[in-house]
């Protein structure tokens, strides 16, 4: 039991870790995926403990928002690449105040 | 009669606000003010009577009418102010030629017929209050009319300023008729004072009540009126505007600070006779002002050397003789307005003179820069000399008669008032005869490269009629006409007395003038002048003494205000600014600085629900 919540752990830090340290968008969008599935593996995982199908409910439902999610993020990308020629979040900065 | 005020107010208007009409504008002014003559002359003939033009406003149980009302004061004035006015018009077109703002001067000068008529036709105290503040108005533009020059623009703030001072005295006095009548109009207000028709406390029935002699309402009402007369009449202690209000044109002084507005104060008093007939405190008080003023004009213009100030002097200290005949209630009444009249014609013919001789020596005011301008100029020595021989009042020229009357009615009042205002006369005679010398007679001192000549046309024919008026001016008070003309209005009270205590005031009143002419002659005319300033002992003036007073009291208040109540009222918001500037560093508009914010969270909240259950 406890590997595949280790591992868990280790891809969302990973995942957090490229999010807070990473500028190019698309990467930054790989480790919010990686989190999702960080976070799909523990629930997994915890499922498979308690013996109980919810968990592998609530990761199927997490897919599906991961996915409709990843159309909706590349498609925003791809606009703000067109528009800027470039996929450095840090220049994305206007909505403030 | 509606006319005789809209026909200059209709000109002015024009006059400021088409700017195509600006090559004619001093014919059509000064056409404004003889149509305004014309009218008042026609008037003359139909009498007495009241014009409604509808009701100004309405509030509550008070209505104010904008009535005007005609009578024989009103038309005394309305011949004054058109006919001494139009004079001064005609004289201005000559006087302002070069100035290229001639325009606007005439309008202005529209505009302050208007107001003035306004102000002697008022049938209400509020319609009255209108044309005293429209004067003020035009009084303030014109003395300012030279703004490049910033001792004019500080001159016309002054009289401005010193003029709302007074003003506030006809406003309280307008509200407490208010207040106590519940109606402003001048005839009505009269009627109160015959009888005062009051409710009484306990029941509904209304009490007839008779208003007693010296009552504090009657003492109230002529206080007030008093310090509003005070301001605009320039009279001690809010004379200090006068003599620096000759920073305006000379047509201006002549007209505005000798002639008319000036003497608004003494028409007040005179048109609110039924409130000081009411009042002897009021009156008293009336009299002592009137003789300070008397006696402080004369000296003034015993030690200065500008001509137009010395002129100014002199008009503070002649108003003074008709706040005197005022302040003695309904035996001087006739003769306030009689001195009024001549002093009207012969100090206007003085100022254009004064003016006129300005135009010749370059806008030199100085009086030791002149000497012997009669030779160059004898048609303004001339016209000058009959406002001289009037003012100092030399039979039979119209000063005479009608400073002679005002001294009798002093003389009856008591015999100090009298001796005091004699005084006044001699000391008069006195500075005239000094500006004479000074200015017509001895030698030459003026600079080489000025050449004195004599003015045009255009402005020594109103000299001359001016002159004309002020030797025939004495015509009024032959068999009491003036008496007998302004009795509907202020009521008739003989002087008693034997003809030789007249005769005997004539005679002390000549004695004084000549004594006061002689000892100038000996000071002024028989040595040679100096062109050095003259030197005298330095009064205070109360506006330096008060203003530096206030000065202080706001500077405190400022302080209190910067550093108190804007502190505590502003500090409040000044505060949530400052913390709103730090917080919003936090929102960058930078994703990973939110991601890493919302990491630092979701730690917080996990670290808290692990405390929570362990």
């Amino acid at each position: 039991m406890t590997p595949y919540v280790v591992l868990s752990a280790l891809l969302f830090s990973i995942g957090v870790v490229g999010v807070l340290t990473r500028r190019n968008a698309i990467v930054v969008f790989m480790c919010i995926e990686l989190m999702l599935n960080a976070g799909n593996l523990a629930l997994v995982a915890f499922s498979k403990q308690h013996g109980s199908l919810d968990g592998q409910v609530g990761a199927f439902f997490v897919m599906v928002v991961a996915a409709a999610e990843v159309v909706v993020g590349l498609a925003i990308i791809m606009q703000i690449f067109r528009t800027r020629k470039s996929a450095d979040i840090d220049d994305v900065s206007a909505l403030k105040w | 009669m509606t006319a005789v005020v809209a026909v200059p107010l209709v000109s002015a208007v024009l006059l400021l606000l088409v700017p195509q009409l600006k090559p004619f504008g001093h014919l059509i002014g000064t056409a404004a003010a003889g149509i305004s003559f014309a009218i008042a002359l026609i008037l003359l003939g139909e009498g007495q009577r009241t014009e409604h033009l509808g009701t100004w406003f309405h509030a509550g149980s008070v209505t104010v009418g904008a009535d005007l009302t005609y009578d024989h004061l009103s038309a005394l004035f309305l011949l004054l102010i058109t006919g001494v006015g139009g004079l001064i018009h005609v004289y201005s077109i000559g006087y302002m030629a070069h100035d290229e703002r001639r325009t606007r001067f005439f309008a202005y000068l529209n505009l302050f017929i208007a107001a003035m008529l306004t102000l002697v036709l008022a049938g209400n105290y509020v319609v009255l209050f209108l044309g005293w503040e429209g004067v003020g108005l035009a009084s303030y533009l014109l003395i300012g009319f030279w703004q490049h020059k910033p001792s004019a623009a500080a001159a016309a703030l002054k009289a401005f300023v010193m003029n709302r001072v007074g003003d506030i005295g006809l406003a309280l006095a307008i509200a407490l008729m208010f207040a106590k009548f519940g109606t402003t109009d001048i005839g009505q207000v009269a009627t109160h004072f015959g009888g005062w028709f009051s409710y009484s406390p306990l029941g509904d029935q209304p009490d007839w009540y008779h208003l007693p002699m010296n009552s504090g309402l009657a003492t109230a009402l002529g206080l007030l009126l008093l310090l509003a007369a005070c301001g605009k009449s320039a009279q001690v202690p809010l004379q200090g505007w006068l003599l620096d209000a000759m920073e305006g044109p000379t047509p201006v002084s002549a007209l505005i600070h000798a002639a008319t507005m000036v003497t608004a104060g003494v028409y007040l008093i005179v048109r609110s006779h039924f409130i000081f007939d009411f009042s002897s405190t009021a009156r008293t008080a009336v009299i002592v002002v009137a003789l300070v003023t008397i006696l402080w004009g004369a000296a003034l213009g015993c030690v200065k050397d500008d001509i137009k100030k010395v002129l100014a002097g002199s008009t503070m200290s002649q108003i003074g003789y008709m706040m005197l005949a005022a302040g003695i209630g309904p035996a001087g009444y006739p003769f306030a307005i009689f001195h009024l009249l001549t002093h009207g014609a012969f100090k206007a013919n003085m100022f254009l003179g004064a003016g006129s001789v300005m135009h010749g020596m370059g806008d030199d005011v100085n009086m030791k820069h002149y000497g012997a301008i009669r030779k160059a100029m004898p048609v303004t020595f001339a016209t000058f000399a009959f406002g001289y021989l009037a003012i100092i009042g030399v039979p039979p020229f119209s000063g005479f008669f009608s400073k002679d009357k005002v001294l009798e009615a002093a003389f009856h009042e008591h015999f100090w008032i009298g001796a005091v205002a004699t005084v006044g006369a001699a000391v008069t005679a006195f500075y005239m005869t000094r500006l004479m010398l000074l200015t017509f007679f001895t030698t030459e001192r003026w600079e080489k490269d000025i050449h004195p000549h004599e003015s045009p046309r255009v402005m020594t024919v109103p000299l001359i009629a001016l002159a004309a008026l002020s030797a025939a001016g004495g015509l009024l008070v032959i068999n009491d006409w003036i008496v007998h003309f302004l009795e509907p209005v202020v009521g008739h009270t003989p002087v008693p007395g034997p003809d030789t205590g007249q005769w005997l005031i004539s005679g002390a009143a000549l004695i004084a003038v000549v004594s006061g002419a002689g000892l100038a002659w000996r000071l002024f005319g028989r040595r040679e002048i100096d062109r050095g300033v003259t030197r005298y002992v330095p009064v205070p003036h109360i506006e330096d003494i008060i203003v530096p007073g206030f000065s202080q009291v706001a500077t405190m208040t400022r302080t209190v205000d910067t550093y108190g109540v804007d502190v505590l009222v502003s500090g409040g918001p000044v505060a949530v600014a400052a913390l709103a500037g730090e917080l919003r560093k936090g929102q960058n508009g930078y994703v990973r600085s939110y991601a890493l914010t919302m990491l630092v969270g979701v730690l917080i909240v996990t670290l808290a629900a692990l405390a929570v259950h362990w």
